[in-house]
């Protein structure tokens, strides 16, 4: 079995892991070059930081490959519920960092547990479906493994780290290859679309819109006699969902977050307050033309205009310094990283092992979206960083662990 | 199975999502680019120090010294000793306060001025003491640094450019020193040099970080041009001093070059005075002296009656238009009458007959009179009499702008037949009407650099060169610039008038003019003129005129002087013109009773005189 690891290990995903960590380092120092800029690998530096805590993760990786992979699933419900003590804990413990009470302070170093309770929760929605009798068609079910998620997601709510917790239901994208009925999904993609809708029109406007589309939907599959009830049910659904979030997003959301979207949809043009982010990160994309400043070149970046630029920005950094084609090979990374997970999750024999490749496909295609999506100002600012490459050593620590632990799962997945 | 391939979808599907937004911003869409260049580039200028000025023996009149902005970060700054700073810097509390607050609304991370040009002893003195009051620092700046105090009327001064000028001048950046007068604003382009960039890489406060690209897109300011000025330094100095507590202008000019030697105007102030902190009050106080009107050049702009000087111009007008002869000779009897019940008064006693020689070196008012009249009713309609005329007095440069390179004048006054015509309705003037100008009285007006410039022509036999107030290296474009403007007069003709100039100064009304050893030649004049006082016109003092130019024979100079209510011609204006002569051409004056005399004379009394709200005398 030693040597056939070598062998048997998925070693596309790991190289493109390590390009990406790599990738990431260079432009986190890019990040903080100046004049007296400490060296790359200087621990004192956060590119430095980034480098050592990289080292660490390939060090553990030949551990975490040698552990059995039932080793996970025996304890997932033990991993899942420390990681929810933890989270309870930091509402006594935790170290408050603008504004949000995530962390832990154990010797300088900062650990953010919610990165690693993806993890957890997503080894134990796999474990819990994995269970004999348990199918997320039924309701019962649905509703127990929906509970394993929203433990979390409201606890991370309370930090208050909103965009943390919306990270959890990309395990959505898990019950709907496991056999979720199909029309949720179209449910909630309903739901987006009146969503938005809604914010850009009149909530009138958009229920004759529903009613229309409702009606042609209706027509359609009129010969193959379906029942009419279903039809109305969602128009009617469909309708007060637009007039509540017309009601809430006037009167219940704060202004600040009115404006996230206000200027995603393009309602609002404001350069100098919230806009200004998104407004910087486009600029700086958007000079970067198609070969990019050059590396340690970006004027915005040097010029720090973008703010977070090492964490949750770094993308911006990566569009002005490389360009379009420097931004393209990232996109094209983790295109092909999540379409190999998600090809080798098929090949499991196991479905606990399948299900957790899933969701660590879900996980990272949440992040991959909404992060590139917010810096290229297509996604409303929500503050999650960009798996492997943001600066941030629980982010990297939990994502190298997950992706150590599919690759784990990966080569015994004939097991 | 579909489910299979939903999370695929939604990857493949965000992915080009991402792809055509990065196309649509990096490829197709150019405006990014150069926002985040006005984002991130601070394009700074390098002045290079502006031109120094010469006078034509070589003397340094302008150069530049450096003086110090105190500026402030408002950021930076921890409490300090406020008592100290505002004893420093010689202002209030209160100003303080409001500067430090104007700063810290522009930026709490930019610097602010907070006290513009401060002198570099004062600076020195502070220096030592600035490490206290850190988030302050002191920002050099050059202004010139005048080495005399005189010449403020031909130098003109530099100052910041205002935000209003910007408009029309964007090739300036906001606090950049323009030349406002004179030399300094006629000479900018020369004096300015061309000024370089250096561009900074700034931060997302608009503080610089450090220089961009290691500074390959950087400019190197090119440097100005110094200017060689035909300003006699010692000669306007002296001029200055002559003049002192009076009101006048002198301008002397070299004749065979055009080159102006000396321009002086009284009172004027020195030029050190709109330099540094003190600028803008002193300028103030100097604009509303409406009285004595320092900023006022008379040399340049007063327009005066030209008085007696004048009459040589009629008497070489009358000798080439063939109305009169060296030998012609008219009477007077204290005076003549030129029309029915007009009586125009003169000095000769009566019984007097004067040829021309004589008519000039006595200033004969009848003689020149019956001159005038000769040239007006040379044609049969006195409009083609007076307007040959003027033709011949504009070729003297008269009735215009001479074209000199300072940027104020006057274009004075000769008037035409259409000029009555429309006054007196056509053809109900005749020469008697006009026959004040016979004299240099009436309607005409000139400057006193017009009047320096008929006397260099004369000196010049038959022609003037453009006078100019720089020395350019380039022969060509000297050549090009100066060429001789002739007049319409045989020079012959100027020979017989030069001989009657020169009576005047042996044995006519300027002999205290005399200098041992210089043929001087000159004119006296004295011009009445009038103010209106309380609505009502008065007639002040007479204003006290000579021309004259030296030596007779290959003149080096020839000068106007003018003398507000100095009473007759040789009482202020000759000695001083001839004092100037002397110091000019003998670079020392002899005469330091005659010198005394001027330098402590004073007309302050005369000028207060319709100040003062009760009657006075005047020619007292």
């Amino acid at each position: 079995m030693n040597n056939s690891l070598l062998f048997r290990l998925d070693w596309l995903s790991l190289l493109t892991y390590i390009a990406l960590v790599s990738f990431g380092i260079i432009n986190i120092y890019s990040t903080t070059f100046s004049d007296s800029a400490l060296s790359i690998w200087n621990p004192a530096s956060i590119s430095g930081k980034q480098f050592w805590i990289f080292g660490a993760c390939l060090i553990a990786m030949p551990f975490i490959l040698y552990i059995k992979s039932n080793f996970f699933e025996h304890f997932s419900y033990i991993f899942y519920g420390l990681s929810i003590l933890s989270l309870i804990g930091l509402f006594i413990f935790g170290q408050t960092i603008s504004g949000a009470t995530s962390w832990y302070s154990i010797g300088g170093f900062n650990l953010q547990p919610a990165e690693f309770t993806k993890i957890t929760t997503a080894l134990v929605v796999a474990e819990f479906l994995n269970g004999i009798q348990r199918d997320i068609r039924k309701r019962n079910d649905l509703i127990i493994a929906l509970l394993f998620i929203l433990i979390p997601v409201v606890l991370i709510i309370l930090q208050p780290d909103a965009g943390s917790a919306l990270v959890f239901f990309g395990l959505f994208f898990v019950f709907i290859r496991e056999g979720l009925d199909m029309r949720w999904l179209f449910f909630s993609l309903g739901l987006i679309v009146v969503f938005i809708a809604t914010l850009i029109f009149k909530p009138l406007i958009v229920s004759i819109g529903i009613a229309l589309v409702t009606l042609i939907v209706f027509g359609s599959f009129k010969k193959s006699n379906i029942k009419l009830n279903p039809f109305l049910y969602t128009l009617g659904v469909f309708i007060v969902f637009s007039y509540s979030v017309d009601f809430i997003f006037n009167s219940v959301f704060e202004q600040r977050h009115r404006d996230r979207f206000n200027i995603i949809l393009g309602l609002e043009t404001d350069t100098r307050g919230i806009g200004y982010n998104i407004n910087q990160s486009k600029i700086a994309i958007g000079s970067g033309g198609f070969s990019g400043k050059g590396y340690l070149n970006g004027t915005q970046t040097k010029g720090d205009f973008v703010p977070a630029q090492h964490t949750d920005y770094i993308f911006s950094t990566v569009g002005e310094e490389w360009g379009f084609l420097g931004s393209s090979f990232i996109i094209l990374l983790f295109t092909l990283l999540i379409f190999r997970i998600i090809y080798r999750a098929e090949k499991q024999s196991s479905a606990f092992r399948r299900m957790f490749s899933y969701a660590f496909a879900s996980i990272l295609f949440v992040h991959f979206f909404v992060n590139i999506g917010m810096t290229l100002g297509l996604v409303p600012t929500v503050g999650i960083p960009l798996p492997f490459i943001s600066y941030g050593g629980s982010s990297l620590m939990a994502f190298s662990l997950m992706l150590f632990i599919y690759l784990n799962f990966d080569y015994n997945r004939l097991s | 199975m579909i489910r299979k391939f939903v999370l695929l979808s939604f990857t493949l599907g965000s992915s080009l999502l991402f792809l055509i937004q990065l196309v649509s911003l990096q490829i197709f869409n150019q405006n990014y680019s150069e926002l985040s260049l006005n984002n991130a580039l601070e394009k700074r200028p390098v002045y290079p120090t502006r031109g120094l000025i010469y006078d034509r023996n070589g003397t340094l009149l302008v150069a530049n010294q450096p003086v110090y902005d105190l500026m402030v970060i408002p950021e930076n700054t921890i409490s300090f000793d406020t008592l100290e700073l505002i004893s420093f810097l010689e202002i209030s509390k209160e100003e303080l306060i409001g500067s430090l607050y104007k700063a810290r609304r522009f930026s709490s991370k930019r610097p602010s001025v907070v006290s513009r040009q401060i002198s570099k002893e004062k600076q020195a003195l502070f220096k030592e003491k600035i490490w206290k009051y850190t988030g302050f620092y002191f920002q050099k700046k050059t202004i010139r640094d005048y080495s005399f105090p005189i010449a403020s009327n031909i130098l003109g001064y530099t100052s910041e450019i205002n935000p209003t000028e910007l408009k029309n001048k964007t090739d300036y950046d906001l606090g950049e020193m323009i030349g406002r007068q004179g030399i300094e604003k006629a000479y900018e382009d020369v004096l300015r040099g061309r000024k370089g960039f250096q561009f900074f890489q700034k931060d997302r406060f608009n503080r610089i970080i450090g220089s961009y690209e290691e500074g390959s897109f950087d400019t190197a300011p090119e440097a100005a041009n110094n200017l060689t000025l035909t300003i006699d330094a010692e000669l306007q100095s002296y001029g200055a001093s002559l003049m002192q507590n009076k009101r006048g202008g002198i301008v002397a000019i070299e004749p065979s070059s055009g080159e102006v030697l000396a321009l002086v105007t009284a009172p004027s102030y020195d030029p050190n005075l709109l330099l540094g902190s003190g600028r803008s009050e002193n300028f103030r106080a100097l604009a509303n002296d409406t009285l004595a009107k320092p900023l006022f050049d008379r040399g340049l702009q007063a327009e005066y009656s030209p008085g007696s000087p004048f009459k040589t111009l009629n008497a070489l007008i009358a000798l080439q238009e063939n109305v009169i002869s060296p030998s012609t000779q008219f009477s007077c009897n204290q005076g003549h009458f030129y029309a029915r019940g007009a009586f125009m008064k003169c000095h000769c006693p009566i019984g007097t007959s004067n040829n021309l020689l004589k008519g000039i070196y006595n200033s004969c008012n009848s003689f020149f009179a019956k001159t005038y009249r000769r040239i007006i009713e040379k044609d049969s309609a006195a409009a083609a009499g007076l307007d040959r005329w003027r033709t011949h007095l504009e070729k003297f440069g008269l009735g215009n702008y001479l074209g000199y390179d300072l940027p104020i004048g006057k274009r004075g006054f000769i008037p035409s037949s259409s000029y009555y015509d429309r006054w007196y309705s056509k053809g109900n003037w005749g020469p008697t009407t006009v026959i004040s100008n016979a004299i240099g009285q009436g309607e005409i007006l000139t400057t006193p650099i017009q009047m320096a410039n008929f006397t260099a022509a004369i000196a010049n036999r038959g022609f003037y060169v453009k006078p100019h107030f720089t020395i350019s290296k380039d022969q060509a474009i000297k050549d090009s610039l100066y060429t001789k403007n002739y007049t319409l007069i045989e020079a012959r003709h100027f020979e017989t008038v030069i001989e009657g100039m020169h009576q005047v100064v042996e044995r006519g009304t300027a002999r205290i003019a005399k200098i041992p050893g210089i043929e001087v030649c000159g004119k006296t004049g004295t011009a009445e003129n009038f103010i209106r006082l309380n609505g009502e016109k008065t007639q002040l003092t007479d204003h006290s005129i000579f021309v004259a130019f030296a030596p007779k024979e290959n003149p080096k100079i020839a000068l106007a002087v003018f003398v507000e209510n100095g009473y007759w011609g040789g009482r202020w204006a000759a000695p001083i013109a001839s004092l100037m002569i002397e110091k000019y051409l003998k670079g020392k004056v002899k005469r330091t009773w005659l010198e005394n005399r001027m330098l402590k004379g004073s007309l302050q009394n005369e000028y207060l005189k319709p100040l003062s709200g009760k009657p006075f005398e005047i020619n007292e």
